[in-house]
């Protein structure tokens, strides 16, 4: 048995079954991480001797006969910008190089007391701005479905470590595409869920209107499995929400049915702006065979329109860099992080410590957002872009009156060569086209794997309204269920 | 024609919640350096601010108290700047929709009573504190980092020094009544900014306006504005206008100093804190909060008016400070007098609250001491002199009254013997004195009088040393 390989659900049944212990599961992932991170370096830091003690505490539950945990056993990677008292955070940056936080993340609380074994913490984009993993101060993350690929980004590290069997889960965050673009690049499941489901309390914001915590599994079960333990109200975050509709997205007993059961009926509408578009035709060929796919599993699939779409990267370039410019600041070089070591002033002390801490891609989203509240014309691009959110937010409003799910590809561009976009900064953003209006709206969204196209992965993403997991988790084990059966 | 002083003002009211704004640290003032602090409040990476609930309450009292419009919809706003005192990068205040928007206090100017409005009232967050040592270091302690504020803004309608003080004092006066915050400018917790400017009617020119800052007191601050008020005008005289600048004031010197000339208006970026949902503020709510509400000075002063028969002006003064007019009626339940007791806190009690600029409630004096005091005067067991004695003993040490004269002795003397016998020894010590008044110079019983009372040590009972001393005489 490749303990590696086998599913958070398998596993979690072989540990209740006494088949494998807990230090069983951490030693295989402990031993793959030995083998594959030299190449892939999916990880900023691990966690073993931590990871060793869980497992031990687990194990000796089991023999206590206590009352396990819904993620128990399960190895996990945390994206480095999720703070951890056990680890240091960095974000990826020079800036937070050496940072330790006192505190645990909510997420992470709750991982711990579900009985899940925090493996590490997994390379990123500098403070999540990238879709490569390459602006990592940390270097960068090889995709392992392709070594010479991009693993995706921001959450590059968490994607690619699920990919190469090092963890069975891991948590990324997503503000513009950051889970579903890397879910799609290697080949996995990532869930983004609504904006509110899943606590952002100690999760270092970068849009944080935006800015959303969740999933990667190599299927769709072990990421609904994941989201639904992490899903719920903290009061330490006033933007997570009491009680949406389907917090509990799976319960404890989930079985694998037939596709068929999850989407007969279901009602999906596919953007035709998505055709209408400059977008590559081999892209639009597969979201086609993947809209086959549901027809023959039994779902109404219907032409909808999103009108504003086309404007969904320029709103979401406005308000995400304006929130980074006012986001960032805290990072000063006063209290945490990286201080330059030559200043004399207090504003040579910010200037000196920003310039030297920070990489270019973060440098100049703040100074772009800096300008986009500045007051005049900056603040009028501001103004319109808070507009064109509310204009996209109601297009997609029309179209769940109707539709149970919307269809898109996840990235119109195909997983790139590592290398590629780093003199181009602009061509990385067409990325996230399809998926940052998603957080513009706050609506929940997966990437699943849906084939190769010239070799490369591609994903699809499920969009579902918000709060309305539980479909798009119905659609995706469907599609999933569907692409093994050889539809 | 002269001219006319222009002055607006901005205080920072810090609330007196148990906790801060954003997070469950106390509120509490000092404590050792960086000790009330959490992720929070020190703005660590992925913390997240949950506002309290108690701060918008006591946000909505202070707009009710002074006659403001509580906004049904509000929301927090981030003021992005760098200081080291500011932990996030950003403030948490609120921008174009304010808590509290207009209102207004009344002053009572020697013959009318002026208003003074308000523009708005907002809440936000205090920053930390810096110190700076003397060998060049900066220390920053973030126990204040997060404590929750109004700011509230009048507009430009004081045109003296004078008036702004009055403005200031009811503003604390009512802030105190209702329970919103200690107002302590020692310790922060009422900071008072000035605008200040200058227009000569004569010629219409007007000075630019100067801000002034670091004002630790009232007297201060109406020092700062006198002498601004005069700097504007002698520069006015010369044709010449002031910098637009922030100035301090020197409590040493006596002056204003420049802190920093005000190139353009500053670029705050204000954008809203997507960290926390809108407020939305029921009319119930304020409803509730406006019926829990404490009496308010001017209702107390009717009140007082009618219930204990004091003047107008009695009543004014005593309602000027909730912690006075809880004073008074505490004592009043140990003495049924309330015109005495209104007598005595008039006169020798607010003498010294005056003289060592102090409130009622940071001295030894309570109410049941001073009604105790008053009784031993009223029932003549000391005399009127002996009181204030006692009083300013009870001041001093807060021993109780009664301890006080047993120690010293002071009982009054009303045994006819006793008297009797001190006169009898001044007399004889005092030929001269018995000859001037025989010779019509009443002046001289005056004089044995006093050398009698400070024969007895101030015990003897006046009336009846001054009718034995007469008498006595006649008698030789």
């Amino acid at each position: 048995m490749d303990i590696v390989k086998l599913s958070a659900l398998e596993i979690r049944e072989k540990i209740y079954n006494k088949e494998l212990s807990a230090r069983d599961v951490v030693k295989a992932h402990l031993e793959q991480i030995e083998k594959k991170e030299k190449d892939i370096h999916a990880f900023i830091s691990l966690n073993k001797e931590e990871a060793l003690k869980s497992a031990d505490k687990i194990d000796s539950k089991v023999r206590n006969g206590e009352e396990l945990g819904v993620l128990v056993g399960m190895t996990i990677g945390i994206k480095d910008n999720i703070v951890t008292k056990d680890s240091k955070t960095t974000c990826g940056s020079k800036m937070l190089e050496n940072f330790h936080s006192p505190y645990d993340a909510t997420v992470i609380e709750t991982i711990k007391k579900s009985d899940g074994i925090i493996l590490g913490k997994t390379n990123m984009d500098e403070f999540a701005m990238g879709s490569s993993t390459e602006t990592s101060y940390f270097g960068d993350t090889k995709n392992p479905v392709n070594m010479e690929l991009v693993p995706g980004g921001s959450s590059g590290g968490s994607a690619a470590s699920v990919k190469s069997n090092e963890v069975t889960l891991s948590l990324g965050t997503d503000t513009g595409g950051s889970i579903r673009q890397p879910a799609s690049y290697c080949d996995v499941v990532g869930i983004k869920p609504s904006y509110g489901l899943v606590s952002r309390y100690g999760v270092v914001s970068m849009a944080n209107t935006l800015d959303t915590v969740g999933v990667f599994g190599r299927d769709v079960l072990d990421a609904a499995l994941m989201l639904s333990a992490i899903s719920g109200y903290d009061k330490k975050d006033s933007t997570s929400v009491k009680s949406p509709n389907g917090t509990v997205i799976i319960g404890k007993d989930v079985k694998k049915v037939d596709p068929t059961e999850y989407i007969k009926g279901m009602k999906i509408g596919v953007p035709k702006e998505i055709f209408m578009e400059e977008i590559d035709k081999r892209v639009q060929e597969k979201l086609n065979k993947a809209m086959k796919v549901f027809e023959s599993l039994g779902a109404h699939i219907e032409e909808v329109s999103l009108p504003h779409l086309k404007y969904g990267l320029s709103t979401y370039h406005i308000i995400s860099t304006a929130e980074i410019s006012s986001n960032l600041a805290r990072f000063d070089g006063v209290r945490y992080g990286y201080r330059a070591k030559e200043y004399t002033t207090l504003d040579e002390l910010y200037v000196n410590s920003r310039s030297e801490a920070f990489g270019e891609e973060v440098k100049r989203r703040i100074m772009l957002g800096t300008y986009y509240l500045s007051k005049g014309h900056g603040m009028d691009y501001y103004k319109k872009a808070l507009k064109l959110r509310t204009l996209i937010i109601e297009d997609f409003g029309k179209v769940f009156k109707d539709q149970d799910i919307i269809l898109t590809p996840t990235s119109p561009v195909l997983p790139f060569e590592l290398g590629k976009t780093k003199k181009e900064p602009l061509t990385k953003d067409l990325t996230s086209l399809f998926t940052s209006p998603v957080n513009l709206a706050g609506l929940c969204a997966m990437s699943v794997p849906c084939g190769t196209i010239e070799g490369l992965p591609f994903g699809l993403q499920i969009i579902g309204d918000k709060f309305k997991e539980a479909n798009i988790i119905r659609a995706g084990l469907g599609f999933e269920g569907g692409m093994r059966n050889g539809l | 024609m002269g001219y006319k002083t222009i002055i607006g003002l901005e205080i920072h009211v810090e609330l007196a919640t148990k906790t801060k704004m954003f997070c469950s640290c106390t509120n509490a003032f000092g404590g050792e350096a960086n000790t009330h602090c959490c992720p929070v409040c020190i703005g660590l990476p992925g913390s997240m601010p949950v506002i309290n609930k108690t701060a918008i309450e006591y946000a909505i009292r202070a707009g009710i108290g002074f006659n403001s419009s509580i906004n049904a919809k509000t929301k927090m706003d981030r003021k992005n700047y760098f200081y080291a005192d500011l932990v996030k990068g950003y403030q948490i205040s609120q921008d174009d929709i304010p808590i509290c928007e207009g209102g207004y206090i009344e002053i009572e100017m020697q013959d009318n009573i002026k208003k003074i409005h308000l523009q708005r009232i907002h809440i936000e967050e205090d920053t930390g504190k810096l110190t700076h040592t003397t060998d060049g270091d900066t220390l920053i302690d973030y126990n204040r980092s997060g404590v929750p504020l109004i700011e509230i803004v009048t507009k430009p309608e004081m045109n003296t020094p004078e008036e702004a003080r009055l403005f200031l004092e009811k503003l604390r006066a009512t802030l105190k009544y209702i329970g919103v915050s200690d107002c302590k400018m020692e310790e922060g917790s009422l900071r008072c900014d000035v605008n200040i400017n200058v227009v000569d009617l004569e010629t219409g020119a007007k000075t630019n306006i100067t801000e002034i800052k670091n004002l630790n007191s009232f007297r201060g601050a109406v020092k700062a504005m006198e002498y601004e008020e005069k700097r504007h005008i002698s520069l006015l005289k010369e044709g010449k206008n002031t910098v637009k600048e922030t100035r301090r004031w020197d409590e040493v010197k006596n002056q204003t100093i420049t802190m920093r000339e005000k190139g353009g208006v500053a670029d705050y970026r204000f954008a809203v804190d997507g960290d926390m949902a809108p407020i939305e503020i029921e009319n119930d709510w304020i409803e509730e909060i406006r019926s829990n509400l404490p009496e308010l000075p001017h209702a107390k002063k009717e009140r007082f008016i009618r219930e204990y028969e004091l003047s107008e002006y009695d009543s004014g003064v005593l309602t000027a400070s909730k912690a006075l007019s809880i004073f008074f009626e505490e004592t009043i339940k140990y003495i049924d007098d309330s015109k005495l007791v209104s007598n005595w806190i008039m006169g020798d009690v607010l003498r010294r609250l005056k003289d060592e600029e102090v409130e009622i409630e940071d001295t030894n004096l309570n109410p049941k001491s001073l009604a105790e005091l008053i009784s031993l005067v009223k029932s003549d067991k000391i005399n009127n002199n002996t009181g204030k004695k006692v009083l300013k003993e009870m001041f001093d040490t807060g021993k109780d009254p009664e301890t006080i004269v047993k120690e010293q002795g002071l009982i009054q003397i009303r045994d006819e013997g006793a008297i009797r016998e001190i006169v009898e020894k001044i007399l004889d010590e005092n030929e001269q004195s018995i000859i001037d008044y025989k010779n019509g110079k009443d002046r001289a019983i005056g004089f044995l009088v006093g050398q009698i009372m400070k024969a007895s040590k101030g015990k003897a009972n006046p009336q009846l040393v001054n009718k034995m001393v007469i008498d006595m005489i006649n008698e030789r």
